[in-house]
């Protein structure tokens, strides 16, 4: 016999690679690095290069004797400091999803029904500010309501205040930063969902006898929801870790959990314990996702 | 319970009998009164006039652009007219929002909500009737029944096909007993075989629950064989509107001829006319044309007559009964399409006549060939005047 080339196992070998790709990608940027914090959480600290004990102590005579601990898990739960940072950090994050979620709905919804040569130009502008750096952005930010900043300026010009407000440094600057790096995450799905939407469905809930507000709640949202969940979990999930806007609006107080892990890892050069709280931080993020899907699973079911 | 079927017979009286038409004491149950609906400078509706009577099954035919499915829309309440005054049962709804109409509408896309099962679809106007969960669970069982789709109550759309969808967007606009449904192009997603299925039991439907429906298609077969009436649209206007037998066998030009099937088109100019029957002479050919349905013309004047190809007789011998036309012609192409036969004759003017002949017989394919010279003939109230 001579060579024949299988087609359906090249196919096979195809598929089975196309489907490998995502899959190795996850396992080297994701699991082996998260494997890897892991194994610090669990060492104690020491002055050295690297700054933790190893898991298993090879030393002569010590057999294989685990030196790993829970002592930097049991930290987290005796200092309040953790607690309250996470607690500030969840608060944050769904405070600002929500305001997002508020303010990007509209917005998606408006795009969604413009015209198209007007709706691309839209699009555009959600996406413009990625073009330049997002710490500028930031800074810029600072600019502008600092005491001598442009709003405090102009609003004391106009005589409705004579003294500058505090503006910078508060948590509504720490709101408004999140709100404003993060609502194209929260449109861009939305606009998604929204745009595939079919109006006949608007009109078919009308003619049924569904006013306005109605066919919004029955109708519309439903069928948002797929853009919805996703906007939040793209805006919830970088909000939770997020350690620039409030280190930089923010002010003493707005402690966020990447603060912290920041402070542990470069200032008191804490690896275990600093993966300790990054372990944490993780679960706090996956075990709502993973809740809601099984939700879903059973739902469709 | 006063009540014996969730899908009783609503006050419209039943289905419509006669011609109601025809009789100036009817009142309309529809009317539209110098209806006009303009985008910018552009009329898609022109100032239309429009009567459809209870338990019509009223059709509005044209084809894609003509105006149509704005008037339906206008009808539903999704368009605002720009003019003029819609009228329901004697009551004025042009300013009444869609959510409170009596009027229901079937979409063509069938608009079926695909987060929601086939009953909670078709629940879905009596709650917000806000009726008792009771009496809402009851109608739509009964209305499933009635469309045959108690089965499938639980499914999601998606698991259902097209043909199924349908029948839950019609039980999903009926449920709420409209005095009106409006239905757009509602046979236009089906394959042939459920079209002419769906059609029927849309026709016994109507006739079951004597709901008046309003019809928007371009399909003239649909409109033929669903209709009591037809309206012809072109260009925002009605040009004709009567019975599909009307349309059909007087049409009024050559569009609306067209239209609904193929005419044969003589052009001719009109000898003499006395009131009933014209006589015309074809351009090219001495041939006299004698028709009954004409308008009253000036002999000397242009006129276009139209003949039906199943209204024309062939034969190789000459016809010999009273009062028919008759020209000649060769036989230049031939079709066989078992039940009949089609064929296109060069008349002595050059002019493609078209025929369609039934085959009564068995050999009836082998009578005529190819280059055979033949009479055409037809009786004069077969024909028909049409103004261009």
């Amino acid at each position: 016999m001579t060579m024949v080339v299988n087609p359906g196992k090249r196919d096979r070998l195809w598929r089975s690679f196309v489907i490998a790709t995502p899959y190795l990608w996850l396992v080297l940027f994701f699991l082996v690095p998260f494997a890897i914090v892991l194994k610090i959480s669990f060492a104690d600290p020491t002055v050295a290069q690297p700054p933790f004990t190893p898991f298993f102590d090879w030393s002569a005579g010590a057999g294989h004797k685990i030196l790993a601990t829970l002592d930097n898990y049991r930290f987290l739960l005796e200092d309040q400091l953790y607690l309250v940072s996470y607690l500030k950090s969840i608060k944050i994050a769904l405070i600002s999803t929500v305001l997002c979620l508020l303010l990007g709905f509209p917005m998606a919804y408006a795009i969604a029904l413009t015209p198209y040569p007007w709706r691309n130009l839209l699009l555009l502008l959600v996406i413009l500010p990625f073009w330049t750096s997002f710490l500028l952005r930031v800074y810029a930010w600072m600019v502008m309501l600092g005491k001598q900043g442009l709003i405090n300026n102009l609003l004391i010009s106009i005589g409705l205040i004579d003294r500058p407000l505090q503006m910078l440094y508060t948590d509504g600057a720490v709101y408004l930063g999140i709100v404003y790096t993060y609502v194209p995450f929260m449109i861009l799905p939305l606009y998604a969902t929204l745009e595939k939407l079919d109006l006949d469905l608007h009109e078919a809930a009308a003619d049924l006898g569904a006013r306005p507000l109605h066919v919004f709640r029955d109708v519309t949202l439903p069928l948002a929801m797929p853009g919805i969940i996703a906007g939040c979990l793209l805006v919830f999930i970088p909000a939770l870790g997020e350690f620039v806007i409030p280190a930089l609006l923010g002010g003493l107080d707005s402690l966020m959990i990447g603060r912290t892990l920041y402070d542990e890892f470069f200032v008191n050069r804490d690896w275990p314990l600093a993966s300790a709280v990054a372990v944490v931080l993780l679960l706090i993020l996956i075990l709502p996702i993973m809740l809601f899907q099984r939700l879903q699973r059973e739902t469709d079911t | 319970m006063t009540e014996t079927s969730g899908v009783a017979k609503t006050d419209n009286g039943g289905a419509c009998t006669g011609a109601p038409w025809k009789d100036p004491s009817q009142k309309p149950f529809i009317e539209l009164q110098s209806l006009s609906k303009r985008f910018g400078s552009f009329a898609a509706v022109d100032n239309i006039s429009l009567k459809i009577y209870r338990g019509e099954l009223f059709t509005i035919l044209g084809g894609s652009g003509c105006g149509k499915s704005t008037l339906l829309r206008m009808l539903a309440g999704f368009e605002k007219p720009s003019a003029g005054r819609i009228l329901i049962d004697g009551t004025d709804i042009t300013e009444t929002p869609p959510y409170d109409r009596p009027v229901n509408m079937m979409f063509q896309s069938y608009a079926v909500f695909p987060h929601m099962s086939v009953e909670q679809n078709v629940a879905y106007g009596l709650k917000k009737e806000k009726l008792p969960k009771g009496e809402i669970a009851q109608r739509v069982h009964e209305m499933l029944e009635l469309v045959q789709l108690p089965d499938l109550a639980r499914r999601k759309p998606n698991q259902l096909s097209g043909g199924q969808r349908q029948r839950v967007a019609l039980a999903r606009a009926l449920i709420k007993r409209p005095k009106v449904l409006l239905l757009d192009e509602p046979l236009a997603a089906l394959d042939k075989k459920l079209r002419e299925q769906t059609q029927f039991e849309l026709m016994n439907l109507q006739d079951q629950l004597g709901i008046t429906f309003v019809v928007v298609t371009h399909d003239q077969e649909e409109a033929m064989t669903l209709a009591t009436r037809i309206a012809v649209m072109e260009a925002g206007r009605f040009v004709q509107i009567g019975t599909p037998s009307e349309v059909y066998e007087f049409p009024h030009n050559r569009f609306i001829a067209d239209f609904f099937g193929k005419i044969n088109a003589f052009d001719a100019t009109v000898i003499a006319c006395d009131g009933e029957t014209l006589t015309a002479r074809l351009d090219n050919d001495d041939t006299q044309i004698r028709t009954r349905h004409a308008p009253p013309l000036e002999p000397g004047t242009r006129c276009v007559i139209g003949v039906r190809p199943e209204k024309l007789l062939i034969s190789t011998q000459a016809p010999t009964q009273e009062g028919y036309t008759v020209t000649r012609g060769v036989v230049e192409d031939l079709a066989y399409y078992g039940n009949r036969s089609l064929y296109r004759v060069r008349s002595r003017s050059g002019q493609v006549i078209q025929v369609s002949a039934q085959n009564y017989q068995r050999s009836a394919e082998l009578l005529l060939e190819w280059d055979d010279e033949v009479f055409l003939s037809w009786d004069s109230s077969c024909s028909v005047v049409l103004t261009q």
